[in-house]
């Protein structure tokens, strides 16, 4: 049976999904990525080995998020996207009709709204990043209540207070300032998420027309107060898709079975040693070679140059390239 | 005296030319670098914008290597960047530089007021060898703007994207170097030719209109060198301004040339009557230009808490759905991740190309 892989590496965390030709997932993997990407796709990519048989195969690779680059020089992808792109694929072949897409991940939140399946508009956070899952995640260590449990203590509530959530600083002071009233925790919790809903239809919605079908989908859609506090505001009904965690990788996935069978090409995909069996390391330096002074990263497996990213100049990105590997050399003596 | 000044773009190119023409020694600061911007951020007030923080740290690295008299651009109206020659001036002199500083202030109305300005710089020269000086640059701003006009125009088509970026950045040293007007422009045309000789592609390639506020969109170093990366990207890019049509507005209150200054504000009818200061009004002037001539989409960039361009922002909403062009507003600040542009700007092109050609896209991975 052939399998394509979609991987998805978010900056809280890194998503694996296995899906068949038919589009059935057949295993996901949701990991955090901790600071360490590197670490979480050869975890990841052993996790989902785990459970393969021997005529199992990977027949296509798809990357997405923002380690994107990194995922695929590791696994060796046949397609590399842009989150947007995932997203919108995997919400519009569950969901042929969805007219808009909101997607809280942990430091991105976006809109995407569509039209026959194509996006028509779509718009990110900008420069906060409040309302997102890091905020949710700390908040909830504040309050003392695990994050799992953080969207049905939500329900609990019978009127939640009013919180500030213009911004995420003042987000935390009103809220600590509620606690200190007396307020219950559940109509605290419930509080918040109207106003990280509020917060999200303001800053990233901005006046967009949402209109229904609507999916909420990323790690915050595990949170049953913030998808209650969406349907009271919008007065719309959200749908929260079985495997909303993994949408970007799903997204992924579906990408790069389209591009194999559309090219009816081979994988790139490196295969279990590679993954596996190789020491992967990044290191990073400043370039001197001009005024930039840009930083270079480099991945390497077991010491040899797999990437090199960071320069503006591409000098280092180019050195890899067959026909200057010479004149660059492979090690990076910058 | 040694002069320097801000970094603008290839501005340096021409301005170095100026004051040679003049007799004056001028040291261009380093190019903007990461320490730049350190500089500039650790000695700027934290809710000025990007342009002033950049600013700094270009005087800063300058006068470290001896620059001793800095030229600055002065301004007026609601955009904050006519008081930051003064601000700027403030900030050094904390700091213990010694230095002069000489303000362009635009003309209030004729010529020999600006020649006057002039006069003050050029002591060096008669007031014949000034005004062959001024149209000596002059010539040369045309050319360098002319060769961004092609860079921006071929590197999206263009198959080897690195060959194009090696020709632009040779072509503008090359312009540097000419020392005379005919050199300028025999240069010029010899690199037209070799730029449009570079092979291209068969696929398709969007139209995208750059708008929004000067300073971010003329210094790559202030927009994650933007329109290297749509070009990567097979898009070919339109600006809304350029060099020179800035220093005919700004500096020289369009006593050079006549500019389509008059027809991009009548463009910005109904949307926006009002002069808002900075770019405002242009930024919507254009997005309407754009839209007539069938561009596939807008860029607005501008540095983070630009007030005209939030102004021209909240208006852009309806200019996009009435007159049927997508449009992405991205701003700019200290950040050196270029993750989130870059998904930003390649999301943006796909959803265009996805547009124009349909579904079929997608699978073909051509963005």
């Amino acid at each position: 049976m052939d399998f394509y892989l979609g991987v998805d590496i978010g900056s809280v965390s890194s998503n694996f999904v296995l899906m068949d030709s038919q589009g059935k997932i057949h295993e996901k993997v949701y990991l955090r990525t901790e600071g360490n990407p590197v670490r979480a796709i050869s975890t990841g990519y052993s996790i989902l080995k785990k459970d393969m048989t021997q005529n199992q195969q990977i027949k296509g690779v798809g990357t997405t998020g923002s380690g994107r680059l990194l995922a695929a020089v590791m696994l060796g992808a046949d397609v590399v996207k842009n989150e947007i792109t995932a997203h919108a694929v995997a919400a519009s072949n569950l969901y042929p009709e969805v007219r808009t897409i909101i997607e809280i991940g942990g430091q991105d939140s976006k809109m995407i709204l569509l039209k026959h399946g194509i996006v028509n508009d779509f718009a990110m956070n900008t420069v906060c990043a409040a309302g997102t899952g890091s905020f949710l995640d700390q908040q909830a260590a504040r309050l003392g209540v695990p994050i799992e449990q953080f969207g049905d203590r939500a329900l609990d509530s019978s009127g939640p207070v009013r919180i500030a959530g213009r911004c995420g600083v003042f987000a935390e002071s009103d809220m600590i300032h509620k606690q200190q009233m007396g307020y219950p925790l559940e109509d605290i919790i419930m509080g918040l998420c109207e106003a990280l809903a509020r917060n999200y239809l303001n800053n990233v919605g901005k006046g967009k027309k949402i209109e229904e079908p609507l999916v909420f989908q990323g790690g915050v859609a595990a949170n049953l107060g913030i998808k209650k506090a969406f349907e009271k505001i919008l007065g719309m009904q959200v749908m929260v898709p079985e495997h909303y965690d993994v949408m970007g990788a799903i997204g992924a996935a579906y990408l790069a079975g389209e591009t194999i069978e559309h090219n009816r090409q081979a994988t790139s995909f490196r295969g279990d040693d590679f993954v596996l069996q190789g020491k992967f390391s990044s290191i990073s330096r400043e370039c001197s070679g001009c005024a930039n002074m840009c930083e270079v990263v480099c991945i390497r497996r077991d010491g040899e140059a797999l990437a090199y990213w960071g320069d503006r100049c591409k000098k280092w990105e180019n050195s890899l390239q067959p026909s200057s590997k010479k004149a660059a050399g492979d090690t990076m003596a910058i | 005296m040694k002069i320097t000044f801000p970094h603008m773009g290839n501005m340096h190119i021409a301005v170095k030319a100026l004051f040679k023409e003049l007799k004056i020694e001028t040291i261009p600061p380093p190019p903007v670098s990461q320490r730049t911007l350190e500089l500039g951020v650790k000695y700027s007030p934290e809710f000025a914008c990007l342009p002033l923080k950049v600013n700094v740290g270009n005087f800063i690295e300058a006068m470290e290597i001896g620059a001793d008299t800095i030229l600055m651009a002065g301004g007026w109206g609601p955009c904050r960047f006519g008081y930051y020659a003064q601000i700027e001036r403030d900030i050094l002199n904390d700091l213990g530089f010694s230095f002069d500083m000489i303000i362009l202030e635009a003309p209030e109305s004729r010529v020999t007021d600006l020649l006057n300005q002039l006069r003050l710089i050029g002591e060096n020269v008669s007031i014949w060898q000034m005004v062959k000086a001024v149209n000596y640059t002059w010539h040369k701003l045309k050319a360098i703007d002319y060769w961004e006009k092609c860079y921006e125009r071929y590197l999206g088509p263009a198959l080897d994207k690195q060959a194009v970026n090696d020709l632009y950045n040779q072509g503008l040293q090359q312009i540097d170097e000419a020392d005379t007007k005919q050199k300028v422009t025999r240069t010029l045309q010899e690199l037209e030719t070799q730029i449009k000789q570079i092979p291209q592609h068969n696929k398709p390639v969007l139209n995208i209109g750059l708008i929004g506020e000067v300073y971010t969109i003329l210094e790559p170093a202030t927009n994650y060198n933007i329109i290297r990366q749509l070009g990567e990207l097979n898009v070919t890019i339109s600006r809304s301004i350029y060099m020179s049509d800035w220093v005919n507005d700004h500096l020289l209150k369009g006593m050079v040339i006549k500019s389509n200054h008059k027809h991009i504000v009548n463009c910005a009818e109904p949307y926006l009557n009002y002069w808002v200061g900075g770019h405002g009004q242009e930024t919507i002037g254009y997005a309407v230009d754009f839209a007539r001539q069938k561009y596939d989409g807008l860029i607005q960039i501008g540095p983070l808490t630009c007030m005209p361009e939030i102004v021209a922002q909240s208006i852009l909403g309806k200019v996009s759905i009435e007159q049927g062009i997508p449009c992405m507003t991205l701003y700019f600040d200290e950040h050196s991740g270029t993750a989130g542009i870059s998904t930003r700007l390649e999301a943006f092109v796909d959803m265009l190309g996805r547009k124009q050609v349909g579904q079929q896209i997608i699978s073909e991975g051509g963005f």
